[in-house]
């Protein structure tokens, strides 16, 4: 249906003018943000220091800390979610009593808000009370109750173990959407060759799904890198800079300093560090859709 | 013979880590679950009771007379709906038109839409907070709705999309050759026909509000303060009163979990195409 220019955009229009007020103008209103001190309730304090708050950041012992802690988060919460998804999924993938129940029951940790995520996860790794605790000690892994959240060492693997927990349902259900696309005469002819099960899984099935997971990766990657509200809740930071990611201190610089100037810039320098990956799974989507 | 050993095997290498898989999966929530029922002494005991010696839904009482939080899920409610009527209102027509018109910037636009949904959280929440201070929206219902219209938006563009794409061009062209305007080829043929896509999408923004945390607490106050706000609040002011945080933390999460679980097949499509972000 060819038609006059002036249609679609009427069918556009909302949609626009709202993306441009909630996204658009306050994106571009950041970066304006970032080339000024600014903070909040001092009206006076509003001033153009140009790049000046990106030179403080490449001076903050503190950008550095949340930088390299960030690294960690991102490699360690999406390997390990990715790595269980993937045995989900393969486990899934076979027939069983209950399989289509032990399907929908698995995505569950998946619907739930991260607050209650951290809640629930908070009280079992609890110190006086905790399950965790009790559990671990039943099986002789500690001798006594640790307090997991409050020791450094251990804090940023507690909160990433609940963000696996979180995050490994949509890596088993991407995965599992993936399986099922796989021909079975492909696995038909690895079996007349003579193929073990290792060598099926490392010929046939792991290149078949190659495009699924590396798109999975990806989404994922830039929404753990950009996640932070799990780890607001379960530890706020701490203990002292021990789970302090990227986006935490940036938003705790405008939320608890005020420093909402120094603030936007260290969210643009998130942004621009991810710029990769968003440009790869952009790409990647765009290629799919529009072709 | 031969039977057993690949009958304990099977065992060995699917059904057992399959049920170890589940159980991790619904450990948490069931012990969210089962402290929220337990008396406040048999919570404080250590060891814990694995299976509670005494059932009572005391806090649960206690927090509805106690405290706001039957207004903070009203609250939650409304956001939610709100966020489903903005985000489908807006993104329903512009998927139309990304689906049934070809103009120049169509793929532009697309690929803008996706790029938005990529962008940090931090990097809107800051500078929404001062909008909305000006606009004096803070602390409002249209604040937050806005907030999570930054979700919405872009994910209901590009889901809806997808959905009418499946839709066959031929059904508009029939329409048309019957006599019929383009409004009322949408409003007679495609809306119905897209229906489950639509209310696939709905139930998605209306859960991901529900359960949103970061805007519902920078744009509200006290007036609006959703559930998710109240219960994080309440960690602080009840000093940890576990009984009361895991019965609100179960009333929170059933609604997400049912209506979850109802769209989550159709949502694989979706997920393949771009849509989810989280």
């Amino acid at each position: 249906m060819r038609s006059r220019p002036v249609e679609p955009l009427l069918f556009l229009l909302p949609a626009l003018l709202v993306t441009a007020a909630v996204i658009l103008y306050p994106a571009l209103q950041t970066v304006w943000l970032g080339l000024h001190s600014f903070v909040l309730f001092d009206p006076d304090s509003m001033r153009f220091v140009g790049l000046g708050n990106f030179s403080a950041i490449v001076a903050d012992e503190l950008f550095w800390i949340s930088l390299s802690n960030s690294v960690i988060w991102v490699v360690c919460a999406v390997g390990l979610q990715f790595a269980l998804g993937l045995v989900t999924a393969l486990l899934l993938n076979q027939t069983f009593a209950g399989r289509s129940l032990a399907r929908a029951l698995v995505v569950v940790p998946w619907a739930l808000p991260s607050v209650i995520i951290g809640l629930m996860w908070t009280w079992m790794y609890d110190l006086n009370l905790g399950v965790f605790n009790d559990l671990l000690m039943r099986v002789g892994l500690i001798d006594a109750p640790v307090a997991w959240l409050a020791q450094p060492g251990t804090a940023l693997a507690a909160v990433i173990l609940a963000l696996v927990w979180q995050g490994f349902p949509f890596f088993a259900v991407m995965i599992l959407a993936g399986l099922q696309t796989i021909p079975s005469e492909h696995y038909e002819a690895a079996a007349m060759d003579g193929a073990s099960r290792w060598q099926t899984l490392r010929f046939v099935t792991l290149p078949a799904l190659r495009e699924v997971i590396a798109t999975a990766l990806l989404l994922r990657t830039i929404w753990v890198a950009n996640s932070l509200d799990v780890i607001l809740v379960m530890t706020g930071g701490g203990p002292g800079y021990e789970t302090h990611t990227l986006p935490l201190y940036a938003f705790l610089k405008a939320y608890s300093a005020m420093e909402f100037g120094y603030a936007s810039a260290l969210s643009l320098v998130l942004t621009l560090l991810l710029l990769g990956a968003v440009a790869f799974y952009v790409r990647r989507v765009a290629r799919q859709a529009l072709a | 013979m031969i039977d057993r050993r690949s009958r304990l095997r099977r065992f060995v290498e699917v059904e057992l880590p399959i049920a170890l898989i589940v159980a991790f999966a619904l450990g948490p929530y069931v012990w969210m679950v089962m402290t929220s029922i337990k008396p406040e002494a048999e919570i404080g005991t250590f060891p814990p009771s694995y299976i509670p010696r005494e059932a009572t839904f005391v806090h649960y009482e206690t927090l509805a007379a106690r405290t706001s939080f039957l207004g903070n899920l009203m609250n939650s409610l409304i956001v939610a709906l709100g966020a489903v009527a903005v985000g489908l209102g807006v993104s329903v027509p512009a998927a139309y038109a990304f689906s049934r018109f070809r103009f120049r910037a169509r793929n532009p636009l697309l690929v803008g839409f996706l790029v938005i949904n990529m962008v940090p959280v931090v990097l809107l929440i800051i500078p929404l907070f001062v909008l909305m201070r000006q606009l004096g929206l803070l602390d409002t219902f249209v604040g937050i709705v806005m907030g999570h219209a930054t979700f919405a938006i872009p994910f209901s563009v590009w889901m809806m999309t997808s959905y009418f794409n499946a839709l066959p061009r031929e059904l508009d062209e029939a329409a048309t050759v019957d006599g019929a305007s383009r409004l009322q080829a949408i409003r007679l043929v495609i809306l119905p026909l897209a229906m489950p896509g639509i209310v696939t999408t709905g139930i998605y923004i209306f859960v991901t509000s529900w359960n949103e945390y970061l805007f519902a607490m920078m744009l509200s106050g006290q007036n609006v303060r959703t559930v998710t706000v109240a219960l994080q609040s309440f960690i602080g002011e009840f000093s940890i009163q576990w009984g009361l945080l895991t019965a609100g933390g179960t009333l929170v999460a059933i609604p997400a979990t049912v209506l979850f679980l109802i769209i989550q097949r159709r949502l694989v499509g979706g997920l393949t195409s771009g849509a989810v972000k989280s």
